[in-house]
């Protein structure tokens, strides 16, 4: 049985932060070179032209792409056949540091985020979670997490009643009053169902799915392309200066629920969604 | 599109009062960063000195809502680009009232800063979100003025070459969002 040891987490993340860091996801790339074809509004087109401009640069001179280089979400998926031997984040937050520092990235972490807002200086610590599935092998989804998308994030408990259509209008109200402050063209991941903890998991697991793999069940899928329509119907467009790309893509997440419950959650993600799964 | 406007800071005011919402426009010359914690600390000094004359040369500037990283590829920057703009709503109707004469962000202001830049003349511009490495190359130099222990806060000075913008709110109060929102 193949062992996964706090060296090898922390081996795989130490050499992730700068990829995602300094390296648009090519799924992101592509995504925006394709809006940029598309789109008829000058000044949006000349947005998307930077922002391909700026990922290019920083590819090229091993600086960050955003100045926001995040949180870091650490998530360890463990199938049948491994075995997770203790605490395999215990290292984490060290690698996590030592990237932080070497790579010249932004720390941006306070101690508390009411009681002490003093920065802690090395970007620690990072956001971490253990996730046990039935997929064979192991791997580390790795997300650098931008604040100012985040912040245009919600979660509502709508009623059941509301439905489909409820989901509609808190999404778009959510885009009409917060995509200009994400950073559009936004990858926006929608978590439906769990309950009120969960619900913002589903939203940001979402975010991980890669832009042209839609849901496996069609329902979702259907779903995913007719938010998406509907965002871009919006007209905001890239640089939130108008234009025919709001976003870049939807991601749907749904699981169970109680009887009574329809939890939603809007995870923004930015024109640099950097985040990335990682083989062990 | 219209020319792009080439504008030199620090930015007058009759210079200001012809821009419109969503004029592209490159700045050059100095800009000063700051951001929420910076912002925090800057009005309890206005407080504990019982007068709004601004401190740190502030007066007639510029402020840039930032972050940096730290310096890279042979810059001051690897990379720096604006924050979202909204946070800073608190402060920047009385900081324009005291005499800072732009602000440079991303996002949409409130009402309050939007009243703030027709009564007192003053533009807040808008940098494009994510293009934090293509923008370093447009900073020359930076000096930090106060707040060192804030780390990427900071208070900043630095000197930016044809650093792009666009108008997001003139002195009318016209707001570049909401044109683009009801195109």
């Amino acid at each position: 049985m193949k062992t996964i040891t706090r060296e090898q987490v922390a081996a795989v993340l130490r050499d992730a932060i700068p990829q995602l860091a300094f390296d648009l996801p090519q799924d992101i790339e592509q995504a925006l070179r394709d809006a940029a074809q598309r789109e008829e509004s000058p000044r949006a087109a000349e947005v998307l032209n930077l922002l391909l401009e700026n990922a290019r640069m920083a590819h090229e001179d091993r600086v960050a792409i955003c100045q926001d280089t995040g949180s870091v979400w650490v998530c360890l998926e463990a199938g049948p056949d491994v075995l997770v031997a203790g605490d395999a984040l215990a290292d984490v937050d060290a690698a996590v540091g030592a990237a932080y520092t070497e790579g010249n990235l932004r720390k941006s972490i306070v101690r508390d985020a009411l009681f002490d807002r003093a920065n802690t200086g090395d970007n620690t610590p990072a956001f971490t979670e253990v996730h046990l599935v039935e997929r064979p092998g192991a791997r580390l989804h790795v997300m650098l997490k931008g604040g100012g998308s985040d912040n245009a994030s919600r979660v509502t408990m709508l009623v059941p009643g509301a439905g489909k259509q409820g989901i509609v209008d808190e999404l778009l109200a959510c885009v009409r009053l917060k995509a200009a402050n994400a950073c559009p063209p936004l990858v926006i991941g929608v978590g439906i169902g769990g309950t009120f903890d969960k619900v913002a998991g589903l939203a940001k697991q979402a975010l991980m799915r890669p832009i042209g793999q839609p849901n496996p069940d069609a329902r979702a899928a259907a779903l995913e392309e007719e938010l998406l329509a509907l965002v871009n119907a919006t007209g905001i467009g890239a640089g939130a200066l108008g234009g025919a790309t709001t976003a870049l893509a939807v991601r749907v997440q749904t699981a169970p629920c109680h009887i009574a419950a329809l939890p939603l959650a809007i995870n923004m993600g930015c024109s640099a969604m950097r985040r990335g799964t990682y083989e062990l | 599109m219209s020319e792009t406007i080439k504008l030199t800071l620090p930015l007058e005011k009759e210079e200001l009062a012809k821009l419109r919402a969503g004029d592209a426009c490159t700045l050059t010359g100095p800009l000063y960063t700051l951001r929420d914690a910076g912002h925090i600390r800057l009005l309890a000094e206005l407080d504990a000195q019982g007068s709004d004359e601004l401190p740190y040369g502030l007066s007639g500037q510029a402020i840039f809502y930032a972050g940096p990283t730290p310096a890279a590829a042979g810059r001051p920057f690897g990379a720096i680009g604006p924050t979202t703009a909204s946070r800073m709503d608190f402060a920047a109707p009385r900081l324009h009232r005291a005499g800072v004469v732009a602000t440079i962000g991303k996002g949409t202001r409130s009402d309050a800063v939007k009243q703030a830049c027709v009564q007192t003349g003053s533009v807040y511009f808008v940098a494009v979100g994510g293009a934090a490495a293509y923008l370093a190359k447009c900073v020359e130099s930076s000096t930090t003025v106060a707040y060192d222990d804030l780390g990427t806060e900071a208070l900043r000075r630095i000197e930016v070459v044809d650093f792009p913008v666009f108008v997001g709110v003139d002195t009318t109060g016209a707001d570049v969002y909401e044109q683009a929102a009801g195109a």
